[in-house]
C-alpha cells in the first residue's frame, strides 16, 4: 500500500461472504453479505442479537473463515489474524496474573520481551486512556469501565490500521458508557484509524459514527446504510440537536419492523 | 498481635482437648491398654526422639514421601498437559487413565513391594502413583477452562500456540493445578505410611507396625502425632507457595478446586 491511500478508497471489503457456524444445522449467519469501509472511517454496525454483528468481526479478525466469499482488508485476504487489524472485546478479556501495564503490553514482543519503543508508546496509552496512575494495579482492582480502557490501549499498541470493537461498552453502566464514548471519539480523533463499531446502542452508534449500517434478520441483511453528517467533535450536546434525534427515530421505526418480523420467526 | 487472637480460639480447645482425655484416662476410666494418658504419650514423644531412636524412621518417611511426591507431581502435569493439549494423545491414553484412576492404588502395594523390594524405591514409586492421578486430572481440567475468549483474544493479536499455553493457559491453570498438588501431599504421606505397613524396615508407618505388636499403645500415639503434624505442615507448605505465585486469585479458598479423588 502506498501512503498516499485516498480517503475513498476502502481499506475493508467483504464481498459474497457467507458464514455458518458448524452443527447449527445449515442457517448461514450470514449469506452473501457485501460491504466496505473507506479508509479512516468510523462505521457503526447496528443491530439485535444474533444479528451476524459479532460474527462480522470474527471473520475480519481473522477468529473465523467465511465459508465462500472474500473479506479482505487492504490489500490481504483474511484467513487468520492479520496484524493490521486489533480488536476489543464485549468483556475486557484482561489476564489478572499481568499489571494494567503488562496487559497493554500483550501485543508486543514475545516471552515479556517488550522494546523500548514499545514501553514508550504504552507510557503514551496509559495517559492517552487516563491510566497513567493504574499502571501498576492489577485487573482485579479496576471498575469495569478502567478494564476496558485497558482493553482499548492494549489494541492501539498492536498498533493496527482496523480497530474492531465488539460492545465494548454494553456491560458498563450509562455514565461510564457516555464518557467512554467520549473518549473513544477523542482517541479515535487523535489516531484517525478506520474503525469498526458494534453496539445496539442507537445513541452510541449515532454519536460515534461517520456511518451506520444496520444488520439483522438470519442470514443477516444490510437493512439500512446511514451517514451521520454532524461536525467533530460531538458532544454531549450533539445529542440534542434535531440531526440526530432525527436519525435516532429513522433508526428507531426501522428496528421496530424488524424485531416484529424477526419476532414472529422465532 | 493480629496472630495471637487467630491462634486463640483453637488452643483453647486444645486445651479442653487434653484435659478431657486426662480425666478419661484417669482413676477409673479407660484403661492405657485403650487410650494412654497423654503425659505418657507426650513422654514417648519425648523419649522417641531424644534417644535418637525415632530420627531414622522419621527421616525414611520423610524422605520416601517428598521423593515420590516430587516425581509424581512432575510426571502428573506434563501428562495433564499432554492429554488437555493433544487429542491424539487423549484419544489413546485417557480411557486408561481414567481407568488406573479408579482403581484403588493402595490394593497395588504388596504388587508394588515385590516389584521394588522392601526399601526407600518401593514406597517412592507408591507415592508418586498416589499422588499422581488428582493433579493429572485437575492439570487437565484447569488447562481445559481456560477462558476460550481469553484464548481468542490472543489468538487475534496473532499469537502463537506455544506462547498462548504458556502466558494464559498455563496460569489459567495454576490455581487447579496446585489445588491437586494440595490433595496429592496429603495423599503422599498416605501412600508411604501403606508401603511401610506392608512391608518396611523403617519409617514412622513401620514404628506404628512394631508399637502394634507390642501393645504399646504410647508408642501408636507417639507415630499418629508425628505423621498429623507433617500432613499438616506439608499442606500448610504448598499452600504458602500459592498463594505467592497464583498471587492474583485472592480468596484461593473460594475457588473451583477442580475434580477432587
Amino acid at each position: 500500500m502506498s501512503a498516499t491511500t485516498s480517503e475513498t478508497r476502502p481499506l475493508v471489503t467483504l464481498s459474497g461472504v457467507r458464514f455458518a457456524y458448524p452443527g447449527r444445522g445449515n442457517a448461514p449467519v450470514l449469506d452473501d453479505l457485501s460491504l466496505s469501509v473507506g479508509e479512516g472511517e468510523f462505521l457503526a454496525v447496528l443491530g439485535p442479537s444474533g444479528g451476524g454483528k459479532s460474527t462480522l468481526l470474527k471473520l475480519l479478525a481473522g477468529l473465523a473463515k467465511a465459508q465462500s466469499g472474500r473479506v479482505a482488508v487492504g490489500d490481504v485476504e483474511i484467513k487468520q489474524p492479520h496484524r493490521d487489524v486489533g480488536m476489543v472485546f464485549q468483556r475486557p478479556t484482561l489476564l489478572p496474573w499481568r499489571s494494567v501495564r503488562d496487559n497493554i503490553l500483550l501485543p508486543a514482543g514475545f516471552a515479556g520481551g517488550a522494546s523500548e519503543s514499545d514501553r514508550a508508546r504504552a507510557d503514551r496509552l496509559l495517559e492517552m486512556t487516563g491510566l497513567q496512575d493504574s499502571a501498576a494495579l492489577y485487573p482485579d482492582q479496576l471498575s469495569g469501565g478502567m478494564a476496558q480502557r485497558v482493553g482499548l490501549a492494549r489494541m492501539l499498541l498492536h498498533d493496527p490500521r482496523l480497530l474492531l470493537l465488539d460492545e465494548p461498552f454494553s456491560a458498563l453502566d450509562a455514565m461510564t458508557r457516555e464518557r467512554l464514548s467520549l473518549e473513544l471519539q477523542r482517541i479515535w480523533m487523535a489516531e484517525r484509524r478506520t474503525a469498526i463499531f458494534v453496539t445496539h446502542s442507537i445513541p452510541e452508534a449515532l454519536f460515534l459514527a461517520d456511518r451506520v449500517v444496520v444488520l439483522a434478520g438470519r442470514p443477516a441483511r444490510i437493512l439500512a446504510d446511514i451517514t451521520v453528517d454532524l461536525p467533530r467533535p460531538r458532544t454531549l450536546e450533539t445529542m440534542g440537536t434535531e440531526t440526530f434525534n432525527g436519525l435516532a427515530l429513522e433508526l428507531r421505526r426501522l428496528f421496530n419492523t424488524v424485531a416484529g418480523d424477526s419476532g414472529a420467526q422465532q | 498481635m493480629r496472630w495471637i487472637a487467630r491462634l486463640a480460639p483453637p488452643l483453647v480447645t486444645l486445651v479442653i482437648v487434653l484435659a478431657a482425655w486426662h480425666y478419661a484416662t484417669g482413676p477409673g476410666g479407660l484403661p492405657s491398654y485403650l487410650l494412654p494418658t497423654p503425659l505418657s504419650v507426650g513422654q514417648a514423644l519425648w523419649s522417641g526422639f531424644a534417644s535418637g531412636e525415632f530420627w531414622p524412621h522419621v527421616l525414611f518417611t520423610l524422605c520416601s514421601t517428598l521423593i515420590g511426591y516430587a516425581i509424581g507431581s512432575v510426571l502428573a502435569i506434563i501428562a495433564g498437559v499432554l492429554v488437555a493439549e493433544s487429542e491424539l494423545f487423549e484419544r489413546f491414553i485417557f480411557p486408561y487413565i481414567v481407568a488406573i484412576q479408579a482403581t484403588p492404588k493402595v490394593a497395588l502395594a504388596p504388587l508394588i513391594l515385590v516389584w521394588f523390594g522392601f526399601g526407600l524405591a518401593s514406597k517412592v514409586v507408591l507415592v508418586a502413583l498416589i499422588c499422581f492421578f488428582p493433579l493429572l486430572v485437575n492439570t487437565i481440567g484447569g488447562i481445559r477452562r481456560t477462558d476460550p475468549e481469553l484464548i481468542a483474544m490472543a489468538r487475534s493479536f496473532s499469537r502463537p500456540g506455544w506462547w498462548i499455553f504458556l502466558h494464559i493457559k498455563l496460569p489459567a491453570a495454576a490455581s487447579a493445578i496446585f489445588a491437586g498438588l494440595e490433595i496429592g501431599v496429603v495423599l503422599a504421606l498416605i501412600g508411604a505410611v501403606v508401603g511401610e505397613f506392608v512391608a518396611a524396615e523403617r519409617g514412622v508407618g513401620y514404628l506404628i507396625g512394631a508399637a502394634t505388636v507390642n501393645m504399646n499403645v504410647a508408642a501408636m500415639f507417639a507415630g499418629v502425632i508425628i505423621l498429623a503434624l507433617f500432613g499438616v505442615f506439608s499442606s500448610f507448605a504448598v499452600r504458602a507457595v500459592q498463594k505467592r505465585i497464583v498471587f492474583w486469585e485472592r480468596a484461593p479458598s473460594d475457588l473451583p478446586t477442580g475434580e477432587r479423588p
